[in-house]
């Protein structure tokens, strides 16, 4: 038997990862300065780790509700409408998922099969396209764009629909190119969709980190209500990656068709998690805006940085990444980043990773030490100089 | 502008060009804010926190209740500056609850900052007793775990 003829053509033909071997490179290179790696390097919270503890030293160590401790669904809630403006029931409209990604999974798995049209912006997170193809559906990208500062507009989003279109997948603040999306933003795109039998998905796991005012969900647009399953999480806003912990939020009949397909592939999120999130909702207001504070400081010092260094660099207003335009250096981005790598020994992402328009860009996450970044932009500039075209 | 205060407060090496990046004010600006809070004493000292327990040096600290009687016009202040002139005090706080002062007080051994209690501080017309407990570890201080997490342990993960 030939294994590799058992697997899936499905999970067969997604290319492996581009850019494994590039990690490879940099997990070999210990003394490198890496603003590579995309989560927090803040430790959750003690407050919450401490809840987390105390549930285990209770022995709440079996399986929680399917869809999460209604505590929690309740807190979340709670959240959603404090921070956002959105209401949902906690009973019927919200499941505890392992991460927001997750969610994406059990969201896509729940809406489309062969056949339909998963609309995607691109440059963004990896998962969104694979996930989309396991379940049989077309991915349809939108290749965002530098002069739009990475935003989705209408006209792009106009092309890109079709008859099969089911879904949207709205990936704000946006992993790699921390482009967020404002309520004028959102406007333009609500009265693309508002007459069309289209889902939206809005990932806004990065919904804390947004540096010019708050967040708007596309969710608290009335007309937009129904229509847009909001995937949000603990790990980015609470620095709470390892718990894997993140939730999905929408209509009631959505919502239970994620119920099934969780309850027979998850069963439920991690009960420890669980606990410690309830602490995170109720009490760790105060230590996400000191992380978002910081993670302001070297936003500004890394931008500032690198226009110094003459490379072009719109301003990201959200997540914890910058995307400067390394296209004047004449490099393409993954010899950028593997040169960058080898002489300077700072490690960022060849924006090619997250989707073909990043091709002339490079990922940079400032989830790093001040000390790091002022290093590595030092480094950085001296690299630029030298490889000036 | 507090936000200056806040990065100097963590790090005082930070120089007004990179307050300028982290603050998105220009240096002009950062140094004239900083030095206006140098002469108004907003900004007292740049210090060092330094873990001495990891030095040859021999370094006793010790915690003192006092409790003072106020004097009248005066409150509890002059007698707190008759306590803090000494070098030796390093800290010195008045409180509410069951004693006035907190003398925090540092010397080369158990023996000199008892015999400073003894000398010094006990024998003062306002001191109606003393009592002094000894710091065995410092875990903590200033907002700094001193035998914290120093390595970053995140895998590369794919994303």
């Amino acid at each position: 038997m030939n294994m590799s003829d058992m697997i899936s053509p499905l999970v067969k033909n997604i290319p492996p990862s581009g850019i494994r071997k590039f990690f490879d490179l940099v997990n070999e290179m210990k003394d490198a300065i890496s603003l590579s790696i995309g989560e927090p390097d803040f430790v959750t919270p003690w407050t919450v780790r401490e809840a987390g503890i105390y549930s285990l030293e209770k022995g709440h160590t079996h399986y929680s509700p399917n869809a999460g401790f209604m505590e929690l669904r309740k807190e979340i809630c709670n959240y959603l409408k404090r921070r956002y403006g959105l209401s949902y029931n906690p009973e019927k409209e919200v499941v505890v998922t392992v991460g927001g990604s997750e969610g994406i999974d059990i969201a896509l798995r729940s809406l489309v099969s062969q056949g339909d049209e998963v609309i995607i912006p691109e440059p963004s997170f990896v998962s969104y396209k694979p996930c989309a193809v396991f379940t049989g559906a077309t991915p349809v990208i939108i290749n965002l764009r530098d002069e739009d500062e990475f935003r989705l507009t209408p006209e792009l989003l106009e092309k890109a629909i079709t008859d099969k279109t089911k879904v949207l997948i709205l990936p704000f603040p946006n992993n790699p190119t921390g482009a967020i999306m404002t309520r004028e933003d959102l406007e333009k795109i609500v009265e693309v969709i508002k007459n069309r039998d289209i889902i939206v998905i809005s990932d806004e796991i990065y919904s804390e980190l947004t540096y010019s005012g708050e967040h708007v969900s596309i969710a608290s647009f009335p007309e937009m209500k129904d229509k847009t399953l909001v995937i949000n999480g603990f790990s980015k806003a609470y620095a709470m990656t390892g718990w894997r912990l993140g939730y999905a939020c929408g209509h009631p009949d959505l919502i239970e068709a994620m119920y099934k397909v969780h309850q027979y592939a998850i069963m439920c999120s991690p009960t420890t998690a669980q606990y410690a999130a309830v602490e995170a909702l109720k009490n760790a207001d105060d230590e996400v805006k000191s992380m978002v504070k910081e993670y302001n400081r070297r936003r500004r010092v890394l931008v500032d940085g690198f226009r110094d260094a003459g490379l072009d660099c719109f301003e990201p207003l959200g997540a914890f990444y910058v995307f400067p335009c390394i296209k004047s250096t004449g490099m393409s981005s993954s010899d950028f980043c593997e040169k960058l790598l080898i002489e300077e020994k700072v490690a960022v992402v060849p924006g090619t990773a997250f989707g073909d328009c990043g091709e002339g860009f490079v990922r940079v996450c400032y989830s790093r030490s001040m000390d790091n970044i002022i290093e590595a932009i030092k480094r950085i500039k001296r690299f630029v100089e030298r490889n000036k075209n | 502008m507090e936000d200056i205060l806040e990065i100097l407060e963590n790090n005082s090496k930070i120089d007004a060009e990179q307050i300028a990046a982290m603050t998105g004010k220009s240096i002009d600006e950062i140094k004239a804010t900083i030095d206006k809070y140098e002469q108004e004493n907003i900004i007292l000292k740049y210090n060092t926190l330094i873990n001495w327990e990891k030095t040859n040096k021999e370094v006793v600290t010790a915690l003192i209740e006092v409790k003072v009687t106020p004097q009248r016009g005066e409150g509890f202040d002059k007698v707190a500056d008759r306590i803090y002139r000494y070098p030796q005090v390093k800290a010195c706080y008045l409180m509410s609850g069951g004693f006035d002062l907190t003398v925090i007080l540092e010397g080369k051994s158990m023996k000199e900052v008892a015999l400073f209690v003894a000398e010094k501080l006990a024998p003062l017309d306002s001191v109606l007793s003393t009592s002094t407990h000894f710091v065995l570890k410092k875990y903590k201080d200033k907002g700094t775990i001193f035998e914290g997490k120093q390595k970053d342990d995140r895998e590369a993960v794919v994303l």
